[in-house]
């Protein structure tokens, strides 16, 4: 896949002194759905904002589609959709005008059928002559959402979408997003809910401090940084781990009901077959068995608190 | 140029005027028709003429550059600085347009607002006097020429303030002293030795001049000065928005 956003050496620090990015480097992909996870703070949306024209670059340099965006922004800023963190809309101005006015910034000539077909992707349509100020938060959100498609952009920029927003809007979006992947459309999200990118990236950013701590695609991440754990039910209560069973690396649950047992997934042998052959040998005698799988969210803590 | 993007902007700030078109068009003509019976038949009454023209008729050319410069820095002003204030202004940043598509929308539909509510002053003033136009082209010339410099002017201070209170500072501080020691509703030549030359640091005053010419043929200062003071101001306007907009001042970070 061609790289279609490619940042290099991004620097921005702002007037108040602040630096909030230092040196970012990062090429997305055509077609690919990357999240940039974060904490609050971490400099996520200064990063999109230089992409996409609100915040000036203090130095360094951004493509889109192979345009810089500040020498040759018009080509660059026609690709782009943006549907900023906070809810700012027209207060009187009606859903369907507002929409068709951002098909218009950017270019594109009057398009009702357009239009129409984006409002009901995002269940507006029979709000379409709505003022805006009435509507619930999760409506208003789909509205931007609404604004930053009318223009049929190549890459959407998703600030924190679902910051305040309910299951079945968040649903709802995961569901546009995967329409607009389908159709090509390449889609950088950020996000601090862990769920978001594992749900529906591609690929995960780590952001934090100004700086990408890592980009990979989120299966490799997951099963690289991934461990598992295998829980063992027992019949009988233990009092501690049995003798013969030290050379593992078990844990007795408090209550020692149940023993955990920690492997790393990418070692060619789990050792799980010879230890609970083991077990039995000592004469445990096992109810149940779970494994889980560390979530991104541990990886994503994990690395965050490696930097601080 | 990205022509769309002009027609969308302007349309959508048209669409503010004709949703509000009583108001913004009976105001202006009723505090218009006040002005006239205040100045024009009460006052008017005990001062013969100024200039050979009654003065009725002499105060039309200074009540609508009164209403035309204080709506266009209103208008002009409110329409940026609302976007600016609500935080919609993040479109106008990541839209594929420059500062010519921003300018000639806002400052042209807020000049167009003014020349609309202008010439209704116009015909209203028709009503209460006899009203003589000598040069009419070069008035109608000057009535669009101040709209759009003034209009530039207001856009200029609605990026500037940073609240509502700043917004209304200028207009109130600046513009309305100016506009009332600029002529309005006297000629400069009527006033005593040094307040006449104090009175020409005004830029108002060549305004009020030459538009006053458009209408009588007489002239407080040579309409050639009128016109160079105003071409400037309009230059330093437009010199002052393309600078904001190559640095970002108050708008981008």
């Amino acid at each position: 896949m061609p790289t279609i956003v490619s940042v290099r050496d991004l620097t921005k620090t702002y007037k108040s002194g602040f630096s909030a990015l230092k040196s970012v480097n990062l090429e997305i992909e055509e077609g690919e759905i990357i999240a940039l996870l974060g904490p609050n703070g971490a400099g996520k949306t200064t990063l999109i904002s230089t992409i996409c024209g609100i915040v000036r670059p203090t130095s360094g340099s951004v493509t889109v589609g192979g345009h810089d965006v500040v020498r040759d922004f018009r080509a660059a800023r026609e690709l782009i959709g943006l549907v900023p963190q906070e809810i700012t809309l027209e207060p009187f101005e009606k859903v369907i005008n507002s929409v068709s006015f951002s098909r218009g910034l950017f270019g594109k000539a009057a398009d009702p059928a357009q239009v129409e077909t984006v409002l009901r992707q995002l269940s507006l349509w029979d709000k379409k002559d709505s003022p805006i100020q009435p509507l619930s938060g999760g409506m208003k959100r789909r509205v931007l959402i609404a604004k930053a498609l009318a223009h049929q952009p190549r890459v959407l920029f998703l600030d924190e979408p679902s910051a305040g927003v309910d299951v079945e809007l968040r649903k709802d979006m995961w569901s546009v997003v995967a329409d607009l992947k389908a159709q090509g459309v390449t889609i950088i999200l950020t996000t601090h809910y862990i769920e978001e990118a594992e749900a529906i990236a591609d690929r995960v950013g780590v952001i934090n401090k100004g700086e990408i701590l890592l980009v990979e695609d989120k299966v490799g991440l997951m099963t690289r940084m991934g461990q598992k754990q295998l829980q063992v039910d027992l019949a009988e209560p233990l009092t501690a781990v049995p003798e013969a069973l030290r050379g593992y690396a078990l844990e007795l649950e408090p209550g020692g009901r149940s023993l955990t047992y920690t492997y790393d997934t990418k070692g060619e042998r789990t050792g799980i077959v010879t230890l609970l052959g083991e077990m039995r040998a000592a004469g445990l005698q096992i109810t149940d068995l779970a494994t889980r799988q560390s979530s991104l969210e541990d990886i994503f803590v994990g690395l965050v608190r490696r930097q601080a | 140029m990205n022509v769309q993007a002009i027609r969308v902007i302007f349309n959508r700030e048209m669409a503010r005027f004709y949703r509000t078109i009583v108001e913004s068009l009976v105001s202006p003509v009723i505090s218009t028709s006040l002005y006239f019976v205040v100045f024009g038949a009460a006052i008017g009454s005990r001062i013969e003429t100024v200039d050979g023209v009654t003065y009725g008729a002499f105060i039309v050319p200074g009540l609508i550059m009164l209403t035309v410069i204080t709506q266009s820095v209103a208008n002009a002003s409110f329409a940026i600085h609302f976007p600016k204030f609500i935080g919609t202004i993040y479109e106008l940043l990541t839209a594929p347009i420059g500062t010519a598509e921003i300018v000639i929308g806002y400052v042209g539909a807020a000049a167009v607002k003014s020349v609309l509510i202008g010439l209704v002053i116009l015909a209203t003033a028709f009503l209460f006097v006899d009203l003589p136009i000598a040069h009419p082209v070069a008035m109608f010339a000057l009535l669009v020429l101040t709209s759009f410099s003034f209009s530039l002017f207001g856009f200029i201070i609605g990026i500037w303030a940073k609240d509502f209170q700043q917004l209304q500072l200028i207009p109130l501080l600046v513009l309305t002293p100016l506009i009332f020691l600029g002529g309005s509703f006297y000629s400069v030549n009527m006033l005593p030795g040094i307040w006449r030359t104090l009175a020409l640091f005004n830029p108002v005053v060549y305004l009020m001049s030459v538009f006053r010419w458009s209408f009588f043929d007489t002239a407080d200062v040579p309409v050639m000065i009128s016109l160079l003071a105003i071409l400037l101001f309009t230059a330093a306007c437009l010199a002052a928005v393309w600078w904001i907009f190559r640095t970002g001042w108050r708008i981008r970070q």
